[in-house]
């Protein structure tokens, strides 16, 4: 029975998932709004329990494998999924309708996450990808009364449904060359059999499946459109959530069943991220919707979070892991700003924002300096981020590379400014309210605007826990 | 002594602003004077530890060390030398007299302050910071608040000038990050322990190409910053289109961030690789020296005469860093303080008549010291310093950088120019400046009373703060030169010691 303790946050979650789904079922409609904070406080309480297990590792059933690594991600899972329910309330209220089903398919998704950053074996890994996709394929098409969030959704389906093919034919040929699904047997056949060709068709298939779930450019087109459409809180806890599992699951395939090729795929990585940087941020900069800028800028985080992998080493990974967790409280911070913003005015547009810092400080400053973060400016938190991405590619000796990370981060510096320019250099249009922000909404900003300072200036506990899991990671 | 005492220089203003957080927006008044007691709290003690520091031992002093995050040798170490705390005193005075220079803001008051006052703390910490981690950190801390700075509060042309200004010192320092890490990994693999410790890495030995390389990238991101000539087209924009107190913390201290990183990062790390670029510092700083002085010559707007001025002013320290020795070394390190009180006066001055005459177009001014005796005085005595008479800070500065570079004897170009011909076009500079200088002087101050001016009230009350610290500081270290040379000299001493043991080799051309 020690083997089924391992899986106590997984367990945890799915009941979680399904109870809320009974619950929204068995409570009378006008008592719903409940059913958020039920979500919220069960995922903080997944949260803690995936923290006290942090350091806890074993097998489990050959191919399901729980480590430092897996959990860490888990817990940035569950931060995003808390974030997100937090993020929905007031939305989702004012939708009016299957407010369980919403927050069920919100855990369910961070289920799959967790599947999917926690298998050692390709099925499994497939089973826990799939769970999330068609999670956000419902959630994406969420507004029923919006033409956009259809579209959004439909992009989804079809699109996650390519991917996923390719991903799977991916790892079919990689079956067939290793002769095995679990990815350890996997890196003994490569290392003991080399490279044949199925083996590398089956690694490019492989790659592009993860680059359309990472939205590395050039398998980006569907997320700006996905963005727009969904419901913000959804387009938020995708834009992170999701990327980090695409990262955890790659990760674990790439290095862990494909070490031996690394000379091979971190060409073709170097290729993915300079693409993603550069297109990314470049795009970026004529957006004149919230929605689709972020989505841009997302797009050119991935990229960034490429570098990690294309250094092949435990800095690499653990500079992933870190830049991967506070890029939920950017990013999230961000969409929160945006959310408590479209819930005031309706709007997305970034013209919209002129004056935002008069009507509501809070949200203009948490607008503010999410998106520094993002931009990598110090003090905040992504600035140690992107020092440790930048370091861990250094040192393996490419130098243009992170010239070039660096240089488009200060492009993104512009795009970001210009949302600040609107915010604070705008005058609020007449007879303009101030910006109510409910009081759980406000809480969630507070909170993550303060973790993206501390981690900013003090970065060391979080540094050390992401870096001890690498090292866990390489050698179990 | 245990108090951490440059720690609290540079946390003041961070308790001052989260003070004036808490203050509602409608009591302006209460949120000025808490940012001048928090300005006022760090210049006493920047001024207790200027007298404290002991010039006899030299050295860095009042050490704090706290580790940070141990598994990258990241550690918050703070300690100033003899370069370092004049340039810290530098700070302390200009925010301080800045607040009193904003002392008439009367728009979006609240975010003003929390603004200056955090730009104000990343630059305490860069003169502070023995940590290269920190010292990056907190070089960067001071861009965003100056970009809101200008953005919101400026004038002339003021968006363009704060994105223009914000990109050119982000892409700068993109390159001095590079070289920043480059450095950090090429140490961590010589000492087999990673440490982002100064001291540490400079005693770390760098092959050549290295030191060319980190250096050349060094000279890019703290140039732009100095600015060096080409890269020097924030500046002027920058100057003119922000509010006044923001102008002063800018070309007074934000300057100086570029020159000192230059120093402490670029020359002493790695004094082979600023052996061979320093040919090409001296005659880029030739073209500051001159160019930026007839532009400024040429200029209508008070604001731009000043802006240019600083370029051309800043081009003497770059000279002074050329030129590689204890004199000129002495010198750069000198007028880097001198013209920050200098220009920080001058730019107080003109926000003053602009404030109350909304305009600074020189044509149409003229007998403004019949209305404005005193502001009138101020100028006079910054355009003597600027211009470099004795007995003023700026001259002090001024000869030993010519001393020191003319006494070295170096030819470039295959003998077709030398440190000698680059001196003596620099001290044409002087020259220009001086035209200039009493040009604007005359037009704008001197002359016929003109009615349309009657208007104006001079300066007075808290609008002398300002005038009277600034002007006095310039006396002070004029007539006393040895209060700031002797401090100077003990912090450059291990400087040139490293240069002289570096190897000679030749410049790049």
């Amino acid at each position: 029975m020690a083997s089924l303790q391992l899986l106590t946050v997984e367990i945890l979650t799915a009941a979680l998932g399904l109870g809320l789904l009974a619950l929204g079922l068995l409570v009378p409609q006008k008592d719903r709004r409940g059913i958020g904070y039920v979500a919220a406080a069960g995922l903080a309480g997944i949260m803690g329990v995936a923290l006290s297990m942090r350091d806890a590792s074993g097998v489990v059933l050959q191919g399901y494998v729980i480590d430092p690594f897996g959990t860490y991600f888990k817990v940035l899972f569950l931060a995003a999924a808390l974030l997100a329910a937090v993020c929905s309330f007031e939305y989702v209220e004012k939708m009016g309708f299957n407010q369980g089903e919403y927050y069920a398919l919100l855990v369910l998704a961070t289920l799959g996450m967790m599947i999917l950053a926690s298998s050692g074996e390709l099925i499994s890994l497939y089973l826990g990808l799939e769970l999330m996709t068609i999670a956000f394929c419902i959630l994406a098409a969420y507004r029923l009364d919006d033409a956009k969030s259809a579209e959004a959704g439909i992009k989804y389906v079809l699109l996650g449904a390519m991917s996923s093919a390719i991903l799977l034919y991916g790892l079919s040929l990689v079956y067939g060359a290793g002769g095995s699904t679990v990815i350890k047997e996997i890196a003994r056949a490569v290392a003991a059999g080399g490279a044949s060709p199925a083996l590398i068709l089956g690694t490019i298939f492989i790659l592009a499946g993860f680059a359309f779930k990472v939205t590395a450019v050039p398998f980006h087109m569907w997320s700006p459109d996905v963005y727009e459409g969904a419901p913000t809180p959804v387009t938020a806890f995708l834009s992170v959530a999701s990327k980090a599992a695409g990262f955890a699951a790659l990760v674990r395939v790439f290095f862990g069943a494909l070490p031996d090729l690394h000379n091979f795929w971190v060409q073709l990585f170097i290729a993915l991220a300079v693409l993603t940087m550069v297109l990314g941020n470049l795009v970026a900069i004529p957006q004149t919707n919230i929605k689709r800028l972020l989505a841009y800028s997302s797009i050119s985080q991935a990229g960034y979070l490429l570098l990690g992998v294309v250094s092949f080493s435990v800095l690499g990974i653990g500079a992933i892991m870190y830049y991967a967790m506070l890029y939920v409280f950017g990013n999230m911070g961000a969409f929160m700003a945006a959310t408590a913003f479209s819930n005031a005015d309706g709007s997305d547009e970034i013209r919209d924002y002129a004056g935002l810092a008069r009507r509501s400080p809070l949200v203009a400053a948490v607008m503010l300096f999410s998106l520094l973060s993002l931009a990598g400016i110090p003090p905040m938190a992504g600035f140690v981020g992107k020092l440790y991405l930048f370091m861990a590619i250094i040192s393996r000796g490419y130098i243009w590379l992170a010239i070039l990370g660096i240089l488009m981060s200060m492009v993104s510096v512009y795009y970001y400014l210009q949302v600040a320019k609107a915010m604070y250099l705008g005058n609020p249009p007449e007879e303009s309210q101030p910006v109510r922000v409910t009081p759980g909404l406000q809480i969630a900003m507070i909170v993550s605007l303060l973790i993206l300072f501390i981690l900013g200036i003090y970065p060391t506990p979080l540094t050390n826990y992401a870096m001890n899991s690498a090292v866990a990671f390489f050698m179990p | 002594m245990n108090f951490p005492i440059l720690t609290a220089i540079m946390l003041a203003p961070v308790v001052g602003l989260l003070f004036i957080l808490l203050i509602p927006e409608r009591e302006e008044l209460t949120i000025k004077i808490t940012a001048a007691v928090a300005t006022f709290v760090s210049l006493v003690l920047a001024i207790v530890a200027y007298v404290l520091y002991d010039n006899g031992r030299g050295g860095l002093q009042f050490l704090q060390d706290v580790s940070w995050v141990p598994s990258f040798g990241i550690n918050y170490s703070v300690g100033v030398d003899g370069m370092s705390m004049p340039m810290v005193l530098l700070t302390a005075i200009v925010i301080f007299t800045g607040v009193f220079a904003s002392w008439d803001m009367t728009k979006r008051v609240k975010e003003f302050f929390i603004f200056l006052l955090m730009l104000v703390t990343g630059v305490f910490g860069v003169f502070i910071s023995r940590d290269l981690f920190f010292f990056y950190l907190f070089f960067e801390v001071a861009v965003i608040p100056m970009y809101l700075l200008i953005g919101i509060w400026g004038s002339t042309r003021k968006e363009y000038a704060a994105m223009k200004l914000t990109l050119y010192l982000l892409v700068g320092s993109a390159f001095a990050l590079i070289g920043i890490i480059a450095t950090f990994l090429y140490a961590a693999q010589q000492l087999g322990h990673a440490t982002f410790d100064i001291q540490t890495l400079a005693a770390v030995k760098y092959d050549l190409g290295f030191q060319k390389f980190v250096f050349f990238l060094m000279l890019i991101g703290f140039g732009v910053l100095v600015p060096i000539w080409p890269l020097h087209l924030w500046s002027p924009d920058g100057h003119v289109a922000a509010p006044t107190a923001v102008s002063m913390l800018h070309a007074g201290v934000l300057m100086k961030l570029g020159a000192y990183g230059l120093i402490r990062v670029g020359v002493f790390l790695f004094p082979e690789g600023a052996k061979y670029w320093a040919p090409l510092i001296a005659v880029l700083c030739i073209v500051n020296v001159v160019y930026g002085a007839m532009i400024a010559m040429v200029q209508k707007d008070l604001k731009f005469v000043i802006g240019y001025s600083s370029v051309s002013h800043m081009g003497y320290v770059l000279l002074g860093i050329a030129a590689l020795n204890t004199l000129s070394l002495n010198g750069a390190v000198a007028q880097m303080f001198a013209h920050g009180i200098m220009t920080a006066l001058f730019f107080a001055l003109v926000g003053n008549v602009y404030h109350k005459a909304h305009t600074r177009e020189i044509a149409r001014f003229g007998g403004l010291a019949h209305q404005m005796p005193r502001v009138a005085a101020g100028f006079l005595i910054g355009g003597l310093a600027s211009l470099g008479l004795p007995g003023l800070n700026n001259f002090v500065a001024e000869f030993l950088i010519f001393i020191g570079s003319f006494t070295r004897d170096q030819s470039l170009l295959g003998g077709l120019l030398s440190y000698r011909i680059l001196s003596i076009l620099a001290i044409s500079g002087i020259v220009i400046t001086a035209t200039y200088v009493l040009r604007v002087v005359k037009n704008t101050f001197f002359g016929p009373r003109k009615p349309e001016w009657d208007h104006l009230e001079d300066a007075r009350g808290v609008e002398m703060v300002p005038i009277v610290v600034l002007v006095a500081t310039l006396i002070l270290f004029g007539l006393l030169p040895s209060l700031q040379i002797d401090m100077i000299n003990s912090g450059v001493a291990p400087l040139v010691a490293k240069i002289e043991a570096a190897k000679a080799i030749g410049g790049i051309f």
